[in-house]
């Protein structure tokens, strides 16, 4: 099989891990070298169906030992297998750097052999990448669970982010359609890479210099729909997550039916909405200061579907508002709904020098519509007077429509809720 | 009214230290860019004027940003700020919501934005026959932006020779330094490069043709930067292809039993629900369903490859020529077939016409994978000590499509529906064999004993835990 025909299948079988970030590495080019990262990551292309083309995604081989039911990919499937050799994926990264169509490479892998084994050929192609081909670009590695600490430690020597994936909020969930995976296996890796990761630092700190080891952090990625597990589940283990290990960002994926699915798993695609849900919700975790246990309620464990969910706790938090733009500290803002993290910045800017009115507001490119409802401004604000009419949700829940895949991409790219 | 000229940021500079100095208002200059070229005004030199005003730091920052916009009226905005900034408004930067302010950081943003495409979407062909290697690149920005991006690929591409043309002014990098020259048309670049075919090839691999978001994709990709993107040659053919590859998509996804299996262990509302299967299209020309039959509580499951034509007539598994052959042989090696549940991978006939005849033909991957759920859902609810697999398609049914029979037949492996699971020949490959019929048949009921051994095995040691 020649290296287009692999390309074909394997980029194929990659598109299920949703992470395409390639921000938040520095690393200078290598004298004679090629290849940068600045920070900030760059969106190459776009396909027509809207979404933004960052990394060269591949998977390594579409082969799997294991059988994991809400994988394509796994052992008793039967879709069309195939394997690069790690010089042809460097080749490809190399050549496609080269001529600008991308910020680096994206690299997962089916599990071949062993843990162990699966690691060291994906730890070989970042290590040909930086050191035969003198690679500076971003490189992602997916981490293997169960692959020696070694392993590890040699692959984030070389990789940017590496990412270890959670797939399912419940362990137990995970024995019976992963059983060749747990969150003790998956989460041992995650200590492994903190670990590196704070070694790195702490040496970098006493030192002045010190090999990098993964400066773009590590991240991981949910299935979300695949088992009952509820948004409360998922939200309180991303955060434990975050918390333990110092994770960058959590992905939500949507589980979708495959063909010829195991009769354990829904038959029904999740709404697209959900993973919206999440990822906002995961941003409020995050940059707004809400806890996972606030974003849902002990009678509803899952987020509200039909708006989101800072504005769910706004209503079912009325006494907190209005929120007077020109008095609140900055927390307060962060709660107003319509409110994001820069306009709460360009608020409190502002606000010293002059006070903000309505019409103010509606320069500063937030959701004023909904906004209103919630905060007291210099001129006079009727609509905060509804605050706590029972009539406000219809009034502020803006019209239910059906929501795209795009919407769900683009929130885990840019994180505007 | 005063006319001045500028035509880059030193040159306003320069001219607005002039005019500050002068105390001259902004209602009273107007500012001409036109006719300007970046290469026609002569450079500017740091004028000899000491420093009239102090400004913000970010006033300059947002300025010489600004100054590389394309719009002409972008002078009189600047003096404008700036003589704001040094007369009365000393903080005025600071309100966003300020007309001039804002005009300016719309230009600053327009051109930061196009700075950023310029990364992105810049492509590089290699000149062919270059060695050293040469990459070159044609490109159109919306503003004046190649000086000051071009310090950005010497440091991405610094260990490669390249040079990015475009019409106002071009770039190159010999490794060493930066140079500047004069636009050119287009048919100075490459025309082609071997790579990118296979950079089309996986842009069109992850494109989702179920989700066509055009505006949005438009949006960040403006279709004027499309005539230098590759990739953009093929999106009209992705959009064209997209509805015809969103029905295939969906015929394969459609094609699955699992939608018809009901959620139950009971074998009896199993078989009721599999007479009405549409999981596949063979039902379209069978006969019956075949569904297994056997004891519920066997513990031993033999599966199939799909049911004959005596079979498909009469609705019941292994009654023709290979299941007669299969008593037989089951006799011999003394497996009771009372004992055994017999089913098959696939639960429809398929076959094809040969005069007056129905011929059995090998179903596909796709309806193997369509009817799993049923035998899955047998499985389940019998859940056999053994399952044994007559021939390739039932063992790459449940052990996968790298499973071969010919060198794994005979070996016990563990298996999730069941203790152990075996595979051996169908009985109906012998019976395609004429020549070599008695020694298959013999290799055949050798491995049948074999099972049975392990069936005596296996009920011996499930004796012992009760």
């Amino acid at each position: 099989m020649d290296v287009q025909a692999k390309l074909r299948i394997l980029a194929d079988a990659a598109k299920y891990d949703a992470s395409c970030a390639s921000s938040g590495s520095k690393r200078a080019r290598v004298e004679g070298g090629i290849g940068n990262t600045t920070g900030v990551g760059i969106c190459h292309s776009y396909t027509p169906d809207g979404r933004c083309v960052s990394l060269l995604k591949l998977l390594l081989t579409n082969y799997c030992i294991y059988d994991c039911s809400y994988c394509v990919n796994r052992i008793s499937s039967d879709t069309p297998r195939a394997r690069f050799t790690p010089e042809e994926v460097a080749f490809l990264t190399v050549e496609f750097y080269k001529r600008n169509y991308i910020e680096g490479l994206f690299l997962s892998s089916g599990i071949i052999q062993s843990p162990d084994y699966t690691m060291e050929q994906m730890a070989r192609v970042a290590s040909l990448l930086r050191t035969e081909h003198k690679f500076g670009g971003y490189v992602h590695l997916k981490a293997v669970p169960g692959a020696s600490e070694e392993l590890m430690l040699q692959a984030g020597r070389f990789a940017d982010r590496l990412s270890a994936n959670i797939e399912l909020a419940r362990d137990n969930d995970l024995a019976q359609l992963a059983p060749a995976k747990s969150h003790g296996a998956i989460e041992k890796s995650m200590q492994q890479i903190a670990h590196g990761i704070l070694e790195a630092k702490d040496k970098t700190m006493r030192s002045g210099k010190a090999p990098q080891f993964a400066p773009a952090g590590q991240s991981t990625q949910f299935i979300v729909g695949a088992t009952n597990a509820t948004d409360a589940d998922l939200l309180g283990k991303s955060s434990a997550l975050y918390r333990r290990y110092g994770l960058r960002r959590a992905y939500y994926s949507a589980f979708s039916p495959i063909p010829h699915a195991d009769p354990a798993l829904p038959l029904k695609k999740i709404p697209l909405v959900r993973e919206h849900r999440l990822y906002q919700a995961d941003w409020l975790m995050r940059f707004y200061g809400f806890t996972a246990e606030e974003l849902t309620t002990v009678v509803d464990r899952n987020l509200a579907l039909d708006k989101d969910p800072k504005l769910a706790w706004a209503l079912r938090h009325r006494e907190f508002y209005p929120v007077d733009v020109n008095k609140a500290g900055r927390a307060a803002l962060r709660r107003v709904p319509g409110f994001g993290v820069r306009t709460v910045t360009r608020i409190l800017q502002i606000r010293r020098y002059r006070a903000l009115s309505l019409g103010d507001l509606g320069k500063l490119k937030c959701a004023v519509n909904r906004a209103k409802f919630f905060v007291v401004t210099s001129d006079h604000n009727p609509s905060a007077l509804q605050i706590d009419g029972v009539k406000l949700p219809e009034r502020v829940v803006p019209q239910v429509r059906q929501l795209s895949l795009f919407e769900a991409a683009e929130t885990a790219r840019s994180g505007e809720l | 009214m005063t006319i001045v000229r500028a035509h880059d940021f030193l040159s306003w500079r320069n001219e607005s230290r002039r005019l500050l100095a002068a105390d001259v208002s902004p209602a009273d200059v107007h500012w001409a860019g036109a006719n300007e070229t970046l290469f026609g005004g002569e450079q500017a030199t740091e004028a000899k004027i000491g420093s009239v005003a102090s400004v913000p730091k970010e006033f300059l920052r947002l300025a010489q940003t600004a100054a590389l916009h394309r719009d002409d009226d972008r002078w009189n905005v600047l003096y404008r700020v700036l003589y704001r900034l040094t007369h009365s408004e000393p903080s005025l930067l600071k309100v966003g919501i300020d007309d001039d302010v804002r005009r300016l950081e719309l230009m600053n943003q327009a051109v930061s934005r196009d700075m950023h495409k310029m990364t992105a979407f810049v492509r590089f062909r290699r000149m062919e026959n270059s060695d050293p290697e040469c990459m070159v690149a044609w490109y159109s920005p919306d503003h004046h932006v190649v000086k000051a991006i071009a310090p950005w690929f010497s440091r991405r591409f610094g260990g490669v020779r390249w040079s990015i043309l475009t019409p106002d002014e071009c770039a190159h990098w010999d490794l060493e330094k930066l140079t500047f020259t004069p636009g050119v048309p287009r048919s100075a670049a490459p025309a082609s490069d071997d790579m990118e075919h296979l950079w089309k090839d996986y842009y069109a691999s992850i494109f989702n043709p179920a989700r066509v978001k055009v505006k949005a994709m438009k949006a960040e990709m403006p279709v004027r930067h499309w005539a230098t993107l590759p990739e953009a040659e093929i999106i009209p053919n992705l959009l064209a292809k997209a509805n015809v590859r969103v029905i295939e998509m969906a015929k394969n996804q459609k094609s699955s039993a699992a939608e018809f299996v009901p959620r139950t262990n009971d074998l009896q509302q199993l078989r009721a629900a599999a007479s009405v299967c549409r999981g596949c299209e063979l039902y379209a020309r069978a006969t019956h369903v075949v569904f297994g039959e056997g004891r519920p509580d066997a513990k031993v499951v033999m599966v199939g490859e799909q049911p004959g034509d005596e079979e498909d007539l009469k609705g019941h598994p292994f009654v023709g020529p290979a299941g007669r052959l299969l008593d037989k042989a089951m006799l011999e090696a003394g497996l009771d077939r009372e004992q055994v549940y017999v089913t098959n991978a696939v639960k429809h006939f398929k076959w094809i016409e040969r005069g007056k005849r129905r011929i059995h033909a090998k179903p596909s991957g796709i309806e193997i994978s369509s009817c799993r759920p049923w035998l899955e859902a047998e499985l389940a609810s019998i859940q056999p000590e053994l399952v044994v697999c007559l021939g390739a398609t039932a063992a790459q049914s449940l052990m996968g499509r790298d499973f071969r029979v010919t060198t794994e037949r005979g070996i016990f492996f563990p298996h999730r529906w069941a203790k152990q699971l075996v595979a051996t020949i169908h009985p109906s490959a012998i019976l395609r064999m004429p020549d070599r019929r008695d020694e298959e048949y013999a290799l055949f009921v050798h491995d049948l004993k074999l099972i049975a051994a392990k069936v005596r095995e296996l009920e011996a040691a499930s004796r012992r835990l009760s």
